[in-house]
């Protein structure tokens, strides 16, 4: 399966669709604006919902898309593997390493080499590790936006401790 | 962490197209970040100002994308700039725009094109006619060429968003920017 994702990419300038690039500098200009807004750290973290919520409505919708011609899914689970591997791997061209749940609603995605931190560093360089959360707020929010139209209310955080791997924390709420 | 056991991902289900659900995550994102200047800003201007600012500063390292993709070099004249520049859109939209109203001079041209993907899903609403929903695409164009060099100066004349029927982009060749002389020498 790898090597077909190799293919594609290497075709994809020939047939062209928005390509992936533009994704990624948009996405560093929205950071960039988002940050703008505010001079001291504290503030910054703040800013950092409206990223956040940003990615919460791209999620939205893109799923209503990704999902049209899926069949009905089982449970949370199956959604949550729906997101893993068809939604991670088209969004972020590789599926999520490695899932885990306490089958009571939490979930831990965990992603080795993200797209959006994979030119930032790699294990032995700290040098950005404190700027990189920065990086992930529109993902959690895409997260948190696509579950919500599944019908799942969650709260999602992410965490860093070496480039480029990452982990994302589904919490659900029980109703 | 640790007590959180694994889980098998695998499943059965559909392969989706990447590359098309990557363009309307394109799409997606820059329509949610239109909506977000539109509620920071309350002068639409701002917004066109905003968004073309973020298109500049995208413009100045995208040109690296493209020249290492392309491996070309200089342009020889403006005609052939126009060529590279529909590349581009080729490459990084997907779409081949028509170039068409070459002024007498040569150094304007129009860019034409039917389907656009920044706009896919969008309609304005009448509160926001003033907005130059694409101009994104001209900081970009400006960032780029000033990065080789070429001070341009480009506008939207027809808009599909505005009931045109196509999308005309005019660019403007403004003049050749020289070689600064490093900081420190003479």
């Amino acid at each position: 399966m790898r090597q077909q994702i190799v293919d594609t990419k290497i075709s994809s300038h020939v047939s062209g669709e928005a390509d992936e690039c533009l994704f990624e500098y948009l996405h560093t200009e929205m950071v960039n604006y988002t940050l703008s807004k505010s001079v001291n750290k504290k503030e910054k973290e703040e800013e950092l919902c409206r990223l956040e919520w940003m990615g919460f409505s791209v999620g939205y919708r893109i799923i209503e898309r990704l999902t049209r011609e899926c069949s009905r899914f089982k449970d949370e689970l199956d959604m949550i593997k729906f997101i893993c591997t068809d939604f991670w791997i088209s969004l972020y061209h590789k599926q999520i390493d490695n899932l885990r749940t306490n089958h009571h609603g939490v979930y831990v995605l965990q992603d080795n080499s993200f797209r959006l931190l994979e030119k930032v560093g790699t294990n032995s360089n700290k040098q950005y590790l404190q700027e990189s959360p920065r990086l992930l707020a529109f993902t959690c929010g895409l997260l948190r936006g696509s579950l919500a139209n599944l019908g799942i209310i969650s709260t999602v955080n992410a965490e860093i401790s070496t480039l480029p791997t990452c982990k994302f924390h589904v919490q659900v709420q029980q109703i | 962490m640790n007590h959180i056991p694994y889980v098998n991902m695998s499943r059965t289900g559909t392969k989706l197209d990447w590359k098309k659900v990557n363009s309307e995550l394109f799409t997606l994102t820059y329509g949610a970040l239109v909506a977000q200047l539109l509620k920071d800003y309350e002068n639409v201007e701002d917004v066109n100002k905003q968004l073309e600012r973020m298109g500049y500063n995208m413009g100045i390292r995208l040109i690296e994308d493209f020249l290492a993709r392309t491996g070309s070099g200089r342009c020889y004249d403006f005609r052939d700039t126009a060529e590279k520049i529909q590349t581009g859109f080729k490459i990084f939209l997907g779409i081949t725009p028509v170039i068409a109203n070459w002024s007498a001079a040569g150094d304007e041209f129009s860019l034409c094109f039917e389907s656009n993907p920044l706009t896919e899903f969008v309609e304005l609403p009448d509160h926001c006619l003033n907005l130059k929903y694409c101009n994104i695409l001209i900081g970009i164009l400006r960032g780029a060429c000033e990065m080789v060099q070429m001070e341009i100066a480009c506008w939207f004349v027809q808009d599909q968003l505005k009931n045109d029927n196509v999308n005309e982009l005019r660019v403007k060749f403004i003049k050749r920017l020289e070689d600064a002389i490093p900081a420190g020498e003479d």
